[in-house]
């Protein structure tokens, strides 16, 4: 018995000890059953349901929830159920493309930054800074007028193209810290390349924070999709939920009291995005020990 | 082998660099082949910014070094000839991986050819170098090692390779005293096998415990070199006058330093560089300043 047959099962013990308090964190447990709960909706719904067009007329309008049409129908009778699972998937799209860009960015300004210094940093701070106060209400306006965002993907992609800055300035700051550290220079000494330090020895050093990175963008791009498409800057295709809630705005659904119409949208929304902030702070306690309630 | 030529670091400082700091001040100092060097000065003498530039990790702003004629290039084929171990063993490991990562970027880097079980032998054999028992090091998260046993590692990693120079930079000052003169007689061992070390410290009587020559700093610049016994037993420069007298000892109660003289040599025409009080034993100006 050598230390190659050791090596295996004692990282398995490690990865076994997070797994052992992500389990056992009910805030985690429950964060991320709701969103997985939503997220397979919005995938497997539309399939399940069989429904091609989810705008198409098929009801009387404006009919309360009924054992047909779960949450009842619009105005112009469209199924309010049919619309919510198709704009579930839309939704969720949104945030996990737009924050896997802004994440993917954010790693590679933030890595590079961090570890080269000097006027690498200067000028990488300085376009950090730059998009951090663009408004991006703003310019999404200005593209809209001009090009028209027309798709779900594109909307997805102005929302990651803009809103990187506050998570590269943090993975930044943490890797100023790492590089300091001698294991970086011993690396150098054993003839590692700079991306592969940034890569094997730094990144990992920093995995639970880049993981949290990614849920808060992914929150953080729901939420500005939602207000995106409720001012009317949405996708002019499809469904979201964010445009369910502006049509049953347009339409008066509050005055007319049909609550079935914007109610699960907007109960959609605040789950996916409240259930990712309590996973988070879930995470954090299985990634530091200190904060393990236990 | 190793030569240091008025190799000099300027830092800038301030806001927008606008001011300077000069950490190592036109330095030139020599190591043979087989012998060991020890570089002492107290803190924030540059001995630390001297290895690191050695090593490439910090370039120069001015000056040569160079390794046996070939100057510094930070890259796979210098570093395969020149490495250093640092001062804390603890920081020298990623946390989150096991000890005996650092023997695998070696053979990623330098033996990728070599069949794994030759290569577990290399490493074993390393180990045993350093007199440690794989069996007790290897498989293990640095947490779970001792800095004893964490330094020794680092100094086997380095024996993986067709070692000719090693910079050891304070590798002994986090250890207690006796894992200490381990290490200490492990390197006095390397130097057997005709291994070169330049042994960075601020303890002055384990330069004097190792090394055959000693270069004595102070802010940034050499005050006094030469054999390791003419610069222990006569020092020529006040400051190295006082920094001996400021040894604890074992048998003696705290006494004065004795007073900073007047400049020694600059009547002899020594300003600005150093004096060679008698062959091999070079001494710097007292008050440079102000001569």
């Amino acid at each position: 018995m050598t230390a190659t047959t050791a090596l295996p099962t004692e990282e398995r013990v490690v990865r076994r000890e997070a797994l052992y308090f992500a389990v056992r964190n009910p805030k985690l447990v429950i964060g991320f059953s709701i969103v997985l709960v939503l997220a397979l909706t919005g995938l497997f719904g539309p399939v399940i349901l069989g429904v091609d067009a989810p705008n198409e007329y098929v009801a009387m309008p404006m009919l309360p929830p009924t054992s047909e049409y779960w949450f009842g129908t619009t105005t112009q009778g469209q199924d309010v159920f049919v619309q919510f699972v198709y704009g579930l998937r839309t939704t969720i799209l949104a945030g996990a493309i737009g924050g896997g860009i802004a994440a993917v960015i954010a790693m590679v300004i933030g890595f590079v930054a961090g570890y080269r210094g000097g006027m690498v940093d200067e000028v990488l701070n300085m376009l950090t800074n730059i998009v951090l106060v663009i408004p991006t209400l703003a310019v999404l306006l200005i593209i809209n007028a001009y090009l028209g965002i027309r798709s779900v993907g594109m909307q997805a992609l102005l929302i990651g193209l803009t809103s990187w800055p506050w998570a590269a300035r943090a993975i930044r700051a943490q890797t100023f810290s790492l590089r300091s550290r001698d294991f970086v220079d011993l690396a150098r000494l054993s003839g590692v390349g700079t991306p592969r330090i940034i890569a094997r020895e730094i990144a990992p050093n920093m995995s639970s924070y880049l993981f949290m990175t990614f849920i808060l963008l992914f929150g953080s791009s729901v939420l500005i999709a939602a207000s995106l498409d409720f001012i009317g800057l949405g996708p002019t295709e499809g469904v979201s939920l964010g445009l369910m809630l502006q049509n049953a705005t347009q339409w008066s659904a509050l005055q007319l009291g049909l609550w079935w119409w914007f109610v699960p949208p907007g109960a959609a929304i605040t789950a996916v995005v409240g259930a990712l902030y309590v996973a988070n702070v879930g995470l954090d306690e299985v990634f530091n020990p200190k904060l393990r309630e236990t | 082998m190793l030569k240091v030529e008025n190799v000099t670091k300027v830092y800038k400082v301030g806001t927008f660099g606008g001011r300077t700091l000069t950490a190592v001040d036109a330095v030139s100092f020599e190591v043979r082949p087989g012998e060991v060097v020890s570089l002492i000065g107290e803190s924030g003498s540059g001995k630390s910014t001297i290895g690191k530039m050695i090593l490439g990790l910090i370039p120069m702003t001015g000056g040569t070094i160079t390794v046996d004629g070939v100057p510094v290039k930070p890259g796979r084929d210098y570093y395969r000839s020149v490495q250093g171990v640092f001062q804390d063993p603890f920081s020298c490991y990623n946390p989150v991986f096991k000890a005996d990562r650092v023997f695998q970027l070696i053979k990623d880097s330098y033996y990728p050819s070599v069949p794994g079980k030759e290569w577990t032998e290399r490493v074993h054999s390393a180990i045993e170098d350093v007199r440690l028992n794989p069996r007790e090091v290897l498989g293990k998260f640095p947490h779970q090692l001792s800095g004893g046993q964490l330094q020794r590692l680092l100094i086997a990693r380095a024996l993986l390779l067709d070692l000719k120079l090693l910079i050891a930079d304070e590798i002994t000052s986090m250890l207690d005293a006796s894992t200490r003169i381990d290490v200490l007689n492990l390197l006095a061992e390397l130097k057997g096998r005709g291994l070169s070390v330049l042994y960075v410290t601020h303890d002055l009587s384990l330069g004097h415990y190792l090394a055959e020559r000693t270069v004595v700093l102070r802010s940034g610049a050499v005050v006094e070199m030469g054999l390791t016994h003419k610069v222990f037993d006569d020092p020529l420069h006040p400051y190295t006058r006082q920094l001996l007298s400021s040894v604890p000892r074992l048998h003696a109660p705290w006494e004065d330093a004795p007073p900073v003289e007047t400049c020694l040599y600059h009547e002899r025409g020594a300003t600005g560089g150093l004096y060679e009080a008698e062959p091999g034993h070079f001494v710097a100006c007292a008050k440079l300043d102000d001569c």
